[in-house]
């Protein structure tokens, strides 16, 4: 291309030179370089360590012990200045975390495993919800009180590896999910549910099912009531898998000291963020609140409440990975077909996909500082959700 | 002064034509819905029309008086909050936008000049557009994590408005191509019997010839910043802007589905900005024409 160096007339010169402006600015854009590019945690001011966590959602109280501990002050007793990295729809934290840009992750167990047999390099460090949120709700006139009833109805799902828990309680029951009903993809919200145009809907404990609560029955003018629902939970049905869990870069916990104790730090503060939320619900709400979420106050002093409920009691002690959950919950993994004839894994990870080292040594120091890791006594509180979660 | 007067009888008419439009839009809306089967009409079990029951179509008068009330208890009004969360927007789309214009210009000149460039990039030009966006947008929300620009780190905003620049550039480059190729052949002999060079026939011949096959082009490719900017932040979950909005707001259509209206109006807006700017960049660089839309 021959170019002229030479000022052109008229528009022509005001363009060429435009041209090469632009050819330069590519030329900077270009030349931009790469940060961090060991992704080790940086060391900020003051000797802290920056932590980057993934979330896979936006903040809500779903995470209220990561908020609490970021914003309690409990990471930085650790010497560690944590950034919450929030999610997005097709934003999917384990694979964040194995490509460098996150130091952990939260992800469910299942999913995170299926990421991990096509290579990624990570290791699970915590059990935070010990109990799945998931529930399969429908308007109780619809009379499906068992799995089996499901057979014949439509039966919303989200898909995505979201639907495991549910068709593994259809496959036992009997039913071929894939002849046996009617799969529609649910979206965001339950209207599909309240207007019958499915029978049963997937909706988290924590989320959809007090959407439900917070809409107005058309027929009574009143929000519905939890009598007005029947829930299968997975829990009690025996389908549960695990989820919220924290997961961490295997090969930086082989291969790096610092990393490892820059993880047990990391499940001190987060441990301590829980414990805080169990006993201090409504603040833990406002700090959740105060990050921004853009759910209602009942909804998410709701959703802390929910949320608690999965998390304790932990008898095993807070964050530990029961071996015995966690092997069901991949034999349910292994075993259970979604309508596409697939399943979650197609071979058994090995034991070292998930270690308690650390949690367990978060927990020594944690209860060496006379905190309760088990929550045995643990009560929820009541929460009244206003209409809209308001 | 008949140019005057027919100047501001044209200006009278197209203002007359949008608020027209506008009305025409509201009317069919309400008028649905009043006519309209609360529950849709289906036809052997497949959904022809929408339902036209307030949680499908919420009234209008609701939508708008949603954007005064405020988001939360005690929060500011939705309004406010979708004006912001457009603006940042409007940010990633004109960055987006404005990079577009410089990629797609550059290949579209690239291509003209050497014919073995055009065979070898447009199959990758439309190749481009056919990768999905869910697939694309994760994978460059991960490369901009670990970029900066010079010692400033790169900002999530940023990878938005790189896949705003990916679906805009593609009009342009195609518009832009056809647009220099279009002077006459015997155009072109005149001008290399000027001895003009390659540069000075791309300046005074080429680049005024594939105006109007420019702006048609920008059309489409400020419409597709919109659409990639508000995509993008949905994927990647950007905070600050009205993608993000409309999830957040989506999530609450089981109890209040005019506030997912609310963020719809921000997005329409934003593609109203950018379709005016193109308008306006239209009629200053066409002297003595009308815009071609007329």
């Amino acid at each position: 291309m021959r170019t002229s160096a030479r000022p052109l007339p008229g528009l022509g010169g005001q363009l060429g030179r435009a041209l090469v402006a632009g050819i330069l600015s590519l030329a900077l854009l270009t030349g931009c370089g790469t940060a961090d590019p060991a992704g080790t945690p940086g060391t900020g001011p003051g000797g802290t360590t920056t932590v980057r966590l993934q979330l896979q959602w936006f903040v809500q109280a779903q995470f209220a012990g990561f908020i609490a501990a970021a914003d309690q002050g409990f990471y930085a007793e650790q010497g560690l200045d944590v950034q919450i990295l929030e999610g997005g729809v097709d934003i999917v934290p384990q694979t964040v975390l194995a490509q460098g840009q996150a130091d952990f992750a939260v992800a469910w167990v299942p999913k995170a495993l299926a990421s991990r047999e096509q290579g990624a390099g990570i290791t699970q460090i915590a059990q935070i919800f010990q109990r799945s949120g998931t529930y399969q709700v429908s308007f109780a006139d619809r009379k499906i009180n068992s799995p089996g009833d499901l057979r014949g109805k439509k039966v919303g799902n989200w898909g995505f590896g979201n639907e495991f828990e549910l068709f593994a309680a259809m496959t036992r029951a009997g039913l071929d999910p894939a002849r046996d009903v009617t799969l529609v993809q649910q979206q965001f919200d339950m209207q599909a549910l309240l207007r019958g145009d499915i029978d049963a809907a997937q909706a988290m404990s924590y989320n959809e099912y007090a959407q439900l609560l917070e809409a107005k029955d058309p027929k009574t003018g009143q929000l519905y009531r939890p009598e007005a629902f029947t829930v299968l939970d997975w829990n009690t049905i025996g389908t549960a898998m695990l989820q919220d869990a924290v997961w961490a870069d295997s090969e930086r916990l082989a291969d790096d000291a610092a990393y490892r104790e820059t993880a047990t730090k990391f499940l001190t503060g987060t441990l301590k963020g829980w414990i805080y939320c169990r006993d201090n619900v409504p603040q833990c709400r406002d700090l959740v609140v105060k990050r921004g979420s853009k759910l209602g106050a009942s909804h998410q002093l709701w959703q802390a409440n929910e949320v608690n409920k999965l998390v304790w009691p932990s008898p095993g002690g807070l964050g530990v990975v029961d071996e015995a959950a966690w092997r069901a919950t991949v034999e349910l993994a292994l075993t259970t077909r979604n309508q596409d004839g697939k399943t979650v894994l197609t071979k058994r990870p090995e034991l070292t996909a998930y270690t308690n080292d650390h949690v367990r040594a978060a927990l020594d120091r944690l209860r060496g500082a006379g905190l309760d890791v088990t929550g045995t006594g643990y009560r929820p509180i009541p929460v009244t959700l206003n209409e809209g979660g308001a | 002064m008949p140019g005057l007067g027919r100047g501001w009888r044209r200006r009278a008419r197209v203002a007359v034509g949008t608020l027209g439009a506008v009305l025409l839009g509201g009317l069919l809306w309400e008028g649905y819905k009043a006519v309209g089967d609360p529950d849709g009409s289906t036809l052997f079990g497949v959904r022809l029309l929408p339902r036209a029951d307030d949680a499908a179509m919420p009234h209008l008068g609701e939508i708008l008086g949603r954007l005064t009330e405020p988001e939360l208890a005690g929060g500011e009004p939705v309004g406010l909050v979708v004006l912001r969360a457009a603006g940042f927007t409007l940010r990633a789309v004109a960055v987006g936008f404005a990079v577009a214009v410089l990629v797609g210009g550059l290949l579209a000149v690239l291509m003209q000049r050497f014919r073995v460039a055009e065979r070898g990039l447009l199959p990758y030009v439309v190749l481009s557009q056919t990768v999905p966006l869910i697939a694309l947008a994760p994978v460059i929300a991960g490369w901009g994590g670990q970029l900066s620009i010079g010692s400033r780190p790169w900002q999530p905003w940023m990878s938005v408005a790189v896949i705003a620049t990916y679906l805009a550039f593609f009009p342009i480059a195609v518009g832009l191509l056809r647009g220099l190729q279009s002077p006459a052949p015997i155009a072109e002999e005149l001008m290399r019997s000027y001895a003009a060079t390659w540069w000075h026939t791309l300046l005074k011949l080429r680049l005024p010839a594939a105006r109007p096959y420019l702006f048609p082009a920008l059309r489409l490719a400020g419409a597709a910043a919109v659409v990639g900017a508000v995509v993008g932040e949905i994927s990647t979950g950007t905070r600050g802007g009205i993608g993000r909005l409309v999830v957040e707001y989506a999530r609450e259509a089981t109890t209040d589905p005019a506030k997912v209206y609310a963020a719809l109006l921000g997005a329409a807006l934003l593609g109203l900005v950018v379709a005016g700017a193109v308008g306006l960049a239209e009629l200053l660089l066409t002297p003595g024409r009308r815009a071609s839309t007329r």
